[in-house]
């Protein structure tokens, strides 16, 4: 992302929807402008993704006669989003389950979730400003920021960097060290689990505070599921000692190079990673007042 | 002499395993003069009463001094991340309070203030409840820091310490359970504002309260502050300097206690924070003296801001006025507990359709929040107390991951004892003042 001409390039973008979209997907060329180009020259998969995923999406809708992205009355839908962003699942009907009983003729509703997705500059405040150092500093050490940095989002005014899983160790070091970015303090990894997001289906998720310029930032790095692994920073931020395993302990997210892996809240005997999704909650009907009180994860939920 | 709990000694294959029960020393003294191993392994806790809770200890010792320690967790782990999952967005609070069970309302102000901020309503939470979260979290501070003070102290033998700070802890509660009903676990702050306004005489017993807590406060200082033994024990004890603070992530008084005047109600400021008139106190001795003294001066600028709080407390709503957001429940004390009140009960069941429908959908659907991520993070009386929450736009959180200070302090605690005697593994440990339902969660 090299520094040229960030705000004329695309005007229209602008123009149509309002200073505060934020949004990238490419629609077509005209709205795109020179972001299309930058795409080109970024990783394959990170300029790939988004699009695949937001066809299958479509195409899941428009099986269910209902296109959300394409009927204005769409917009009216609950939990709709303008910013075409990351999609990470698609909603159907009214409740969750598909016991049926949904007797309230929103049963052909469709909604697709999506995550906020790619940022545009200027990202506002001192996101620029850090944004330029870290990709000055990566290049300074002989790394294309573009293929370090896969996706930067900006979101309730907060900083998020998505990095590819190779290059974290590098960006977590020079964001510590760089006397402009100077984040100190990693306060941990937390881990989610997006079955939805296909091929990034475990996300780690670090948040750097920097004391010196008081700023917050967050790294996100996604990993596929069949391939659970990405390199430990503990050897930059040794805080991330119990935090890595605890997220090893409920994710199954292995951290090559910690020191000692192992379980930290299960225990060492347990099976499975009891924070992801396809892990049930378990529990038991309970009585109360005379009636059956199913499991938490029985009871009936709205999608 | 062995009972049926003793199981005497156990040949493994790392030597011989001694359980110690109590009134055996005599065998374990001459059996420890027998092995010709030098190197003793003690597992101290999970079942200790000096280990705050079920901290297991694993100490290898060399004579009186410690040459390795580490921490076993996870005694107490409850799923309470999971079992968020699984409930609305309001009903969360009720989880989170019970994570760090002496900080209830740090866990939920900072839960409430994720969601908020997720809701992208920060700005319309009235005043009022903003005043009334920071007056209870401040007053919260106080309680909290008793206890690591009281318990702390008993450690040591101190056990007069120990009985003042939970009397004036005591105090606190009552003010608690006048306020949201219930000593801990209260469930009072709620996505959007409070579960309720301030009781009558709430504020009155809070003026008292201060007043008291004035006259209190010094007796700790007279106790234990210039206490030769007091000092004997603690100073130097459970030393990490700053640059150890850093790297393990330490923060809250052990960090302060390194000289950095790091708070996040000064440096982010939330709840209003920035308009109050505090101080940070800070040490230079990076020891258990220095988080000791601290922890005491942040009692003395926590009653400074709640008398703050009481001078600007406006008459005002205590939720956000967007109805498909504030609980449609308003709260009154029946004869079996604390309920909706059977006027709003009347009004919805016998007048206004509507207002039936609208009460029935948010307490069994509750509310969506746009799909996306925010992170929050509040002072709490151990550090940087962080959330992160996930949503995917439905109506329970779709992951909710809480950055426990306890958590993240306990790891320095190898740094702290390593080196040092079995006897201060107790003070240090105490000076990280770790709750293990905050530290499992």
């Amino acid at each position: 992302m090299s520094e040229p001409n960030p705000k004329n390039s695309n005007p229209k973008n602008s123009d149509s929807e309002g200073p505060d979209a934020k949004g990238s997907k490419p629609k077509g060329p005209t709205t795109n402008g020179s972001k299309a180009k930058a795409a080109e020259a970024k990783a394959p998969d990170a300029a790939g993704a988004a699009p695949k995923a937001a066809d299958g999406a479509t195409a899941a809708n428009a099986a269910n006669g209902v296109n959300p992205d394409k009927e204005a009355a769409a917009q009216n839908l609950p939990g709709q989003r303008l910013d075409h962003g990351e999609v990470i699942g698609v909603r159907h009907g009214m409740f969750g389950p598909d016991a049926g009983g949904d007797t309230t003729g929103y049963g052909r509703l469709v909604r697709t979730v999506r995550l906020p997705g790619q940022a545009t500059r200027p990202y506002g405040g001192w996101f620029d400003e850090v944004a330029d150092e870290l990709e000055g500093a990566l290049e300074e050490q002989g790394l294309v920021p573009e293929n370090a940095i896969e996706k930067t989002v900006v979101d309730r005014d907060e900083l998020t960097f998505h990095i590819a899983r190779e290059h974290l160790p590098r960006v977590a070091r020079t964001l510590r060290d760089d006397p402009a970015l100077r984040f100190e303090l990693c306060t941990g990894v937390s881990g989610v689990h997006l079955p939805g997001d296909k091929g990034r289906e475990l996300h780690a998720v670090y948040h750097l505070r920097s004391i010196t310029h008081n700023r917050l930032i967050r790294l996100e790095v996604g990993v596929p599921d069949d391939d659970r692994h990405l390199p430990s920073i503990v050897d930059v931020y040794p805080t991330n000692d119990w935090h890595e395993r605890e997220t090893y302990d409920f994710f199954g997210l292995v951290f090559d190079g910690h020191p000692a892996l192992t379980r930290i809240m299960m225990p060492d005997d347990w099976q499975g990673f009891p924070q992801r999704k396809d892990y049930p909650l378990g529990g038991i009907p309970v009585e109360y007042k005379g009636a059956q009180i199913p499991a938490p994860d029985q009871r009936r939920s709205y999608s | 002499m062995t009972t049926p709990n003793d199981a005497g000694p156990r040949e493994t294959t790392e030597g011989p395993v001694y359980t110690v029960t109590g009134g055996d020393w005599d065998e374990i003294a001459s059996a420890a003069r027998q092995a010709d191993d030098e190197r003793i392994i003690v597992n101290m806790g999970p079942q200790h009463p000096s280990t705050h809770g079920v901290l297991r200890l694993i100490l290898e010792i060399d004579g009186e001094t410690v040459t390795e320690a580490r921490c076993g967790i996870g005694y107490l782990h409850t799923g309470i991340e999971k079992n968020l999952e699984f409930r609305t967005w309001t009903q969360g609070t009720t989880f989170v309070t019970r994570m760090d069970y002496l900080t209830p309302f740090f866990n939920e102000t900072a839960y409430c203030l994720a969601v908020e901020k997720l809701l992208g309503i920060e700005g319309e939470v009235p005043d009022r409840a903003s005043v009334v979260r920071v007056m209870l979290m401040e007053l919260n501070r106080i309680s909290s820091h008793l206890v690591a003070i009281a318990t702390g102290g008993m450690e040591l033998g101190a056990t007069t310490i120990m009985i003042y700070g939970f009397r004036d802890r005591e105090l606190v509660l009552d003010i608690f359970e006048l306020i949201t009903g219930l000593r801990m676990n209260h469930a009072y702050v709620r996505p959007g504002g409070l579960a309720q306004d301030l009781p009558p005489g709430a504020v009155d017993q809070v003026r008292e309260f201060v007043k008291k807590m004035r006259r209190n406060l010094p007796e700790y200082d007279k106790l234990a502050t210039g206490n030769p033994i007091f000092k004997g024990r603690m100073q130097d004890v459970g030393y990490l300097d700053l640059t150890g603070c850093m790297a393990l992530g330490a923060t809250g008084p052990i960090l302060r206690s390194a000289g950095l005047p790091h708070d996040l109600r000064k440096a982010q400021p939330y709840c209003g924070y920035d308009t109050y008139d505090f101080e940070v106190p800070t040490a230079d001795t990076c020891d258990a003296y220095g988080r000791f003294l601290i922890r005491l001066e942040e009692m003395r600028e926590s009653l400074r801001i709640v008398e703050q709080c009481l001078d600007r407390l406006q008459p005002g709503p205590v939720m956000v006025a967007d109805k498909k957001i504030a609980w449609p429940a308003q709260l009154a004390l029946g004869p079996d507990g604390l309920g909706n009140s059977l006027d709003h009960i009347k009004k919805i069941m016998g007048t206004s359709m509507e207002a039936l429908i609208h009460h029935f959908k948010l307490v069994t659907e509750g509310f969506r929040v746009p799909p996306g991520q925010a992170y929050t993070a509040v002072e709490s009386p151990k550090g940087e107390l962080g959330v992160h929450v996930v949503s995917d736009g439905g109506t329970r959180p779709y992951r909710v991951h809480f950055r426990d200070p306890s958590f993240t302090n306990l790891q320095a605690m190898a740094a702290m004892c390593e080196g040092g005697q079995v006897a201060d593994v107790i003070v240090a440990v105490a000076s990280i003042d770790p709750v293990m339902g905050g530290v499992d969660r």
